[in-house]
Formats: C-alpha cells, structure tokens, sequence
C-alpha cells in the first residue's frame, strides 16, 4: 500500500552531510588553505571574482573551496554574498591608461610607446606536461627571481594606450569621456531594459560566462557578425581606485585593483553618417584574465550593431539573446530546476495526451 | 558580517520590492520589472516567489509553503527552512491557518479566504514568450492589447487536435485587460484564479517580473463559445481519502503497470482523511 512521502528534511540534512564529505575528500590529505588557494589557483580566483562581480581574492578563494572547485558554484556563492552588502558610492572611473603594467602587447603595431611586454603568459609555452610539478619542490634558491613589478621596463610609468596613436590620427572613432554627473546603470539594482546602452552591456557582459562569449566572440570571426578585428591592445597590471568622499571633496586611492583590459580595433566601412574607420570593442576583467576579456570585446563590438547602423544577423549582435542568456548563474540555476518535482505539471500532460490518443482511436473506429 | 536582516533581504530592497506589488496590484495581471537579486537559493528553486514573500512577511504571519500540492517535497521543505532561518515565523501545513502560502505549480483545493496571501513562484513570466521572444516586442503586445496570436494558436490547436494542447500555464486574461500566464499550475487550478478572496502574487527572480490578481478579479481562461474551457477529469476518486473533484498525483506503484491515484494537496487528503471537512 502506498503511503504519501515523507522525510524530505531528513534526506536533505543527510545530502548536506555527504556533500560536506566529499568536499573534505581523504581526510589523510592535508586540507586546502585559503591561502594555498590565493597564491596558486590564482586565475580560478580571478574569474570566480570577475563573474561573481565582486574583487575580494580571499572571499573567492573561500567560494572555491566550498564549491569543491566547481567554479559556476564558486561564482553564485559570490553573487549571493555580495548581493547583501551595502554600497558606499561609485568610484572615479578607472584609469587604465595609468595602469603599473605587467604585460601589454599589441598586435596592431611592431613596437609602440612604452614597447611591448609580454609578462606572466601562457601563450609562447609548449603544452607539453611538466612532470617535475608533480612533486612539490622547496623554491630554489640559486635561481634568479622572476622581475618585479619595479624592475619591469615600465620606464617612466608611461604607457599611452595604443588606441590613443589611432585616435589622434582620427582614424578611429572617438570616445569622449561621460559627463561627471551621468549616473552608470546598474544591472544589479535595477532590472536591464531593452534596448540597453552600453555602460548596462558592457556590465552584463563583465559579469557574463567566458565559455559563453566565448563560443559568441568565435562566432563573429567565423562569419555570424564577422567585425573584423585587431588586438589593438592587452594590458595585465594594478591600477588604483580612488573615490571622493563627499567631505573631502577631491580623490583619494582607496586601493588598488588587478585589471586585464583589451581594446580592440575593428573595420568599419563607414556608414550614410560616419566615414570609413576603425571602431572600437572594449573588454575588461578583474585579474588575469585575457580569454575573457577578448571574447568581451569582440562580443561587445557585435552589440554595437544597431548604433553603426550594420544588419543585424547573428546571435551575437542581438542584444537580447546575448544579455539574457549570458549569466551563468541563471542559465545553469534555470537549466538544472529541471531536476526539481514537475510531477503536477506531467499528470497534466498525462491526462491530456491519453485523452488526445482516445480522441484519436475514437475517431478511427467511427471511420 | 554576523546576521542578516529579518527574511534575509534589507529593508530597502524590501521597499522597492513592495512598490513592485503594489503596482501589480493597481494593474492586475501586468508584469512589473523590479530589480531582482541575487538570493542564496538557485534560480529555477523560487528565488521571485522568496523575494516576494520575505518581502511581505512579518513576524505575525503563519507562513505555508508547498510544492506540486505537497508540503514536504525536498524544495518546500528546503524554502520553509529558509523562512524559518530568517524570520522565525510559525509555520503551518494547514491551508486555512496560513496567512502567508508560497507555492509551486498549485493552488491549494481548500478555499482560500480574505486576508491571506498566496505567493506563486514563476520560471517564465511572458505568456507571449513560445509565440514571439523578444522582450520589446512582447511589451509592445500587452501596450496594445495585440493578442491575435495567441487567439491564433488556440485555434490552430482545435483544428488539428480538436482540443487546446496546453495542460498547465494555460493563458488567462485578467480583468478584461492582460494576458497572463498563471505560473505553471495545471489548468485544473485556473477556474481557482477567478474572484478568488486572496491576494495572488507572482515572482520571477530571474526574468525581474511581479504580478498580481488582486482579491476578487475577474481571470477569465481563454476560450472559444464552440469550445468551453475544460479542466482534467479523473476516472477514479483519491484512493487514499476519496476525495473527487481534486488534482490527483499518479504513483506508480509496481512495475506492471500498476498505478494509484491520490491528492496532490496532501494537507486537504489528511485531513480529510482526519474527518474534517475542508472547504
């Protein structure tokens, strides 16, 4: 005989001992520090802070480490943490172009001002298994260290961005800086409206899933909205923030922030309105993280379609398939509710479908 | 950080969240943007329905929670506890203690009464959103009434099905104006929707919509005068408290093909099963 279900409490307080079981793994291995995290999962940090849209590298590390490493999880912990926390006010808008550069490459010109540093990259490794990593080593003391940031060839601490030598010629299109009062939109206050400008974009696509864009941003360079891009620039490096209290009223450094910026250069033919000239696709995320920016600032540049006047005709210069599908923690929070009980909602599409048949066989026996 | 505030959210976004209903209230059954946020539930699991009630709720209230009918399904179980966290309220599987019910996919069969509120959680808000998805034009639709289509698939539907092929979600009109989509309960519950006493709320965190039948207004189930809207019909009565006229869960019970039928609404089958009478 069946009797109604019960003990969902239990099972759930059982599921929770198992996880929090799993998560310890083999309690003869030594336990993941926070701080272990930190110094060497540094770009898993960097991405659970960049689309958990909140820079705090401790804080991100606790997420990864709760999340068992999953780093969607690791993001959504974030997100929830930082959704209860209060806001002081806005800071000046970064100035990247002041930024203690680490790396800054450009794929535009040969050498440029300040010259091209490669820095801490994956890019020229051989990807070829390093089986002495396998064993932990005690750091060597005979070999030189790596440069420190003083030691960079930052000379002067002048690094003009790249995209300034364009600008000056007038061959790309020019960015004025916003007015001083403009309030920047804030997609996490307030609900993001169609169409949406740019600053409301740009932060959906910062807080936007990399595997995401960059599936999109590959798009554009196979021919779904193909805007023909150059790296103009990508910079890796700490830049302050500084805020002005209202009672001070001029800025003070209240930190400082590790940033990946790209600025990328696209070809525009021109339009009825603009001449023929570069434009401009803009990525930005918290730590070491170019994949994701680049994938931003392709994906940034195809959702300035309808501005530039160019056909919309691939996903990733629609705005709304491209904003409303990005979050990862919506996407996989809505894709896994499937798992949920729907058996309400199934009963009634039971009763409907046998109804449909008897509809069906009723009528074949009357024919 | 070592407390959060009462029902998790800050008093500001409760607020903002309250004038959300307020103007769903005003305009029955059109859908508010707010500015939804980020909850530590999973999206998908009620995070609109848990704003809408943490919002709502005070330290009088009795709060119910359900899912599928049932109050001890792993999620009801898991929203209650949440509630319960943050607020410390008494909590109740009688539908007629409640003041406060958050729900999932039904509306209970014991009759609501004036005073309580019932708060539906919905994945997708957008009854247009299978026939046109694109968020400005769908707002444009509900701006001009402009509901042809949906009139069109009802129709194409009877012409090759000889009946409307929606089960749950199926739409309704509120108070002669919007279109609506009734959060994915079975169309069994829709007749429910109409000049019920309750204040109904609906939440979808994730799609930053709320919207509201407020007591008493009209929610009419879109039909045709040659095909009147119909609900499902079982052949046999609860097996377990013989209740007819009532949604009824299928259990398989063997694997033979052996099924039972009981109520979804396990409060109502207990206590009928009790001997009181609900409703």
């Amino acid at each position: 005989m069946y009797v109604a279900v019960k003990g969902g409490e239990a099972a759930i307080a059982n599921a929770h001992r198992m996880l929090a079981e799993d998560r310890r793994g083999d309690p003869a291995v030594p336990e993941l520090s926070l701080e272990q995290i930190q110094q060497q999962l540094t770009l898993a940090v960097d991405r659970v802070m960049t689309e958990g849209a909140l820079y705090d590298r401790e804080l991100a590390a606790l997420a990864i480490k709760q999340a068992r490493g999953d780093l969607p999880e690791a993001i959504f912990l974030l997100r929830a943490y930082r959704t209860t926390l209060p806001r002081f006010g806005a800071s000046r808008p970064l100035d990247t172009g002041r930024m203690v550069v680490r790396r800054r490459i450009s794929a535009t010109f040969k050498d440029v001002p300040g010259g091209q540093v490669l820095g801490p990259t994956f890019d020229y490794t051989h990807r070829l298994l390093d089986f002495s990593l396998a064993v932990p080593r005690e750091p060597a003391a005979s070999s030189p260290p790596a440069p420190t940031r003083s030691e960079a060839p930052a000379g002067d601490g002048a690094m003009p961005r790249v995209i300034e030598l364009l600008d000056r010629e007038g061959l790309i299109e020019s960015e004025a800086p916003d007015a001083e009062e403009r309030v920047v939109a804030d997609i996490t206050r307030e609900p993001l409206e169609f169409p949406a400008d740019r600053d409301a974009r740009l932060q959906g696509l910062a807080r936007g899933d990399e595997g995401f864009l960059l599936a999109l941003g590959y798009a554009t360079q196979r021919g779904y909205g193909r805007n023909h891009p150059f790296a103009g620039e990508i910079r890796l490096g700490e830049v302050v923030v500084e805020v002005v209290p209202e009672e001070l009223g001029f800025a003070i450094g209240v930190g400082e922030l590790t940033l990946t910026e790209c600025q990328m250069v696209n070809q525009f033919k021109g339009s009825a309105v603009a001449p023929p000239q570069f434009t401009r696709g803009y990525g930005l995320a918290f730590g070491h993280a170019e994949r994701k920016a680049m994938a931003m600032a392709l994906v940034d540049r195809a959702l300035r379609a309808r501005e530039l006047d160019e056909p919309v005709t691939a996903p990733s210069q629609d705005e709304e398939f491209v904003l409303s599908h990005g979050d990862n923690v919506e996407a996989a929070g809505f894709v896994q509710h499937l798992k949920l009980p729907h058996h309400v909602d199934f009963q009634s599409e039971l009763v409907l479908l046998r109804a449909l048949r008897a509809d069906g066989a009723a009528a074949e026996a009357a024919g | 950080m070592t407390a959060y505030n009462f029902a998790f959210l800050d008093e500001q976004t409760k607020r903002m969240i309250r004038r959300a209903v307020l103007k769903a209230v005003a305009i029955p059954g059109y859908q508010v943007p707010f500015g939804s946020r980020e909850m530590p539930l999973s999206y998908g699991w009620g995070t609109g329905g848990v704003q809408v009630t943490a919002s709502v709720i005070g330290p009088d209230d009795v709060l119910k929670v359900i899912d599928q009918g049932a109050d001890d399904t792993t999620n009801a179980v898991s929203l209650r506890q949440f509630f319960v966290r943050t607020t410390g309220v008494r909590t109740t599987t009688r539908t007629d203690e409640a003041t406060l019910i958050q729900t999932r996919h039904r509306i209970p069969e014991t009759a609501l009464r004036a005073g309580q509120i019932v708060v539906l959680q919905v994945p997708i808000p957008e009854p247009l959103r299978w026939l046109e998805p694109r968020e400005t034009e769908t707002r444009t639709m509900h701006a001009l009434e402009e509901y042809g289509v949906m009139w069109v698939r009802l129709y194409e539907d009877i012409t090759r099905h000889g009946r409307v092929e929606t089960a749950y979600d199926y739409p309704v009109v509120v108070n002669d104006r919007y279109l609506m989509r009734p959060s994915p309960i079975p169309k069994f519950d829709n007749p429910k929707l109409d000049r019920n006493p309750a204040l109904l709320l609906f939440g979808a965190g994730r799609e930053k919509r709320i919207y509201a039948v407020p007591p008493h207004t009209r929610v009419r189930s879109l039909d045709f005068v040659d095909h009147p809207f119909k609900v499902e019909a079982w052949e046999e009565p609860c097996a377990l408290c013989g209740a007819r006229a009532v949604f009824l869960d299928e259990i398989v019970v063997d694997d033979k093909g052996g099924r039972m039928f009981v109520c979804s609404d396990t409060d109502f089958c207990e206590r009928r099963r009790a001997g009181e009478a609900p409703r």
